[in-house]
């Protein structure tokens, strides 16, 4: 009997991709898997217990133990900053974080206003540009932020760039590119090596 | 900022209760033993300190430290480890004979936390230093230890992790050229960012064997086997010295019989340039973070004027606390309820009974409100009360 695994995955946009992704590696997941609205799913035949979070807070399951490993987009990883290990890029819901506006627009010289869900992320990216800007935190829908004056530019997650257009806004810059990485805890790593390196190198091949 | 509640505490302080008290000073016991066994004695060291002096020698990232001004202006820290604070000492006191000196403690250490709860801000260490032996023997010694201690403090599910600062330095700087192009390819170590590592080597204008050898550094984790997959990795002189040493650490722990908790793991690394040698991490099943971690530090006492080496570890007792899991550390207490006209009589029965060895309380009954509930909080209650000269009611 192998020591049973505990997966952190995030909730929505990339969890179908990663249990497909898991599936090809050749690990038997049940159908009901991508319908639950369980939080926790035990796959006994591979003795995994699955966590459903939200995509964010994957990293600080992993981070504290709770979890051994994660699937988090390097966003989170990037805002986060958490102590553990990013072993494998998943290649997987690929997307980037950009800087985006009204066009036409200019910041305002005084008091440059950036709007974002990733406030650590943007304060790093405008002060290694030179610029001072005042950052606000919003948990969604940032968008909005510029067309009705909250702030100068935002800062987002970017993948077909539909929801910019729609709403009239576009890209000035791209800051990273994002995709979706295997994270393990420190400890995990050394004490369940064995389990987690055939988990990383069965998924390393079909990506 | 909002007014604090009368119960709340600076962010990642925490009280220890009677139960968690005792369960701590049994376990604090138990290793400080064990450490006196081997020799070490224990010391005490102020809980402030200068910034200029201990603040910056001390591998503690500045932003963790707890800063404060003393009257004269200067900048002071509480303590973040003691790891500096006795090198201070041993650099200024110790060290006239010339001798090894092997230095222990158990004291609370200060990290200021940022984010969230679960990581406390003050934590108790319970660790050893060894200053003034540079041989692998003592390195040896720092793990025979640490394994011992946390065997005798009952702990059964654990694991070291032993790597070695200088190999990873030689290696880089043997395949990069130069400091600076190590330093930046050991970020990503220390960033624990493998995917970025990978990344960056492969952008590097290096030849394939070297490209390959970087990225089968990462593969340098396992059983005594990875020795030799080292050596074969590395050609310089000093980096083979490094596995050598390993090679010798690893016959020293098997003659100190500890080899079963020992893997290897070069690929870990630790504080910039903290540690210079042999270095390890102690992780136990159940808790996400490490218990303990150690390592030789050669650079260190050089700070406070003395070039010798060192070597060490610290054990963090709240982690091994929870890696242990229940503990009960509620030790049972008599009770014994006078009236004021058996007083004596009460405080020579207690007094007996208190000298073999009992914890008993003794207690007024007219101070008890409830009395059901303080014949539940005792392991036995007896009752003095009344007339003068009858046995004691059980």
């Amino acid at each position: 009997m192998t020591e049973q695994l505990t997966i952190a995955m995030p909730k929505g946009r990339i969890f179908q991709e990663a249990a497909e992704l898991l599936r090809k590696a050749g690990y038997r997941l049940p159908p009901e898997f991508d319908d639950s609205r369980k939080l926790i799913i035990d796959v006994e035949e591979e003795n995994f217990r699955f966590i459903l979070s939200k995509p964010m807070d994957v990293a600080t399951y992993v981070e504290h133990g709770v979890a051994d490993l994660g699937i988090a987009g390097k966003d989170v990883l990037l805002e986060e900053e958490r102590d553990v290990y990013e072993v494998l890029d998943l290649k997987i819901s690929g997307c980037y974080l950009a800087v985006a506006g009204l066009p036409g627009t200019k910041m305002n010289d005084v008091a440059p206003k950036v709007a974002t869900k990733y406030p650590n992320v943007a304060a790093a990216y405008f002060r290694e540009q030179g610029e001072q800007v005042e950052i606000i935190k919003l948990n969604g829908s940032i968008e909005l932020a510029p067309l009705i004056g909250l702030s100068d530019r935002i800062v987002d997650i970017v993948s077909t760039g539909r929801t910019l257009k729609e709403n009239g806004l576009v890209e000035y810059e791209t800051i990273t590119a994002i995709t979706s990485r295997l994270i393990v805890n420190p400890v995990s790593y050394r004490i369940k090596d064995e389990r987690i390196s055939e988990i990383v190198n069965a998924l390393s091949k079909v990506i | 900022m909002s007014r604090l509640f009368m119960f709340e505490k600076p962010l990642g302080m925490r009280d220890t209760l009677p139960d968690l008290y005792e369960t701590k000073h049994h376990v604090r016991s138990v290793l400080e033993d064990e450490m006196k066994r081997w020799g070490f004695q224990f010391i005490e060291t102020p809980t402030l300190e200068y910034y200029e002096t201990v603040g910056t020698a001390s591998a503690i990232l500045d932003q963790q430290l707890f800063k404060l001004l003393d009257q004269e202006g200067h900048t002071l820290v509480l303590r973040p480890d003691m790891t500096a604070p006795i090198a201070r000492v041993a650099a200024s006191k110790l060290l006239k004979e010339k001798l090894p000196n092997r230095l222990a403690y158990s004291a609370n250490v200060f990290r200021a936390q940022q984010r969230e709860g679960g990581r406390p801000a003050e934590f108790e260490q319970v660790g050893v230093e060894c200053i003034g032996d540079e041989t692998v023997s003592a390195d040896g010694e720092m793990i025979a230890l640490a394994i011992s201690s946390l065997k005798k403090a009952g702990l059964k599910n654990f694991q070291l992790s032993v790597g070695h600062a200088k190999f990873v330095q030689e290696l880089f700087i043997e395949i990069l050229g130069n400091e600076e192009r190590a330093r930046e390819l050991t970020r990503f170590l220390y960033e624990k960012n493998y995917v970025g590592y990978r990344e960056h080597v492969k952008g590097l204008p290096l030849s394939s064997i070297d490209t390959q050898r970087l990225l089968s550094f990462l593969e340098l984790r396992g059983g005594s086997e990875v020795i030799g997959m080292a050596l074969e990795l590395i050609e310089n002189g000093k980096g083979k010295e490094a596995v050598l040493e390993l090679q010798e650490l690893w016959d020293v722990v098997q003659d100190f019989e500890e080899g079963s908790f020992i893997k290897f793991d070069l690929t870990l690394v630790s504080h910039m340039s903290y540690y210079t040698g042999i270095l390890f991490e102690v992780y136990a099943g159940k808790v996400g973070f490490p218990i303990g971690n150690g390592g030789r530090y050669d650079g260190l006492l050089e700070k406070f004027g003395k070039s010798i080496g060192a070597t060490g570890f610290a054990l963090n007792l709240d982690r091994l606390l929870e890696a242990l899991g229940q503990l009960d550390g509620n030790i049972p207490a008599a009770c014994i309820l006078f009236s004021p006209e058996r007083r004596k009589e009460a405080y020579q029965l207690a007094s007996e009974r208190r000298a073999s060895g009992e914890r008993v309380v003794l207690q007024d009954i007219s101070g008890v409100k409830n009395l059901d509930a303080c014949t539940n909080k005792f392991s036995d209650v007896a009752f003095l009360i009344g007339k003068a000269g009858k046995e004691p009611a059980q």
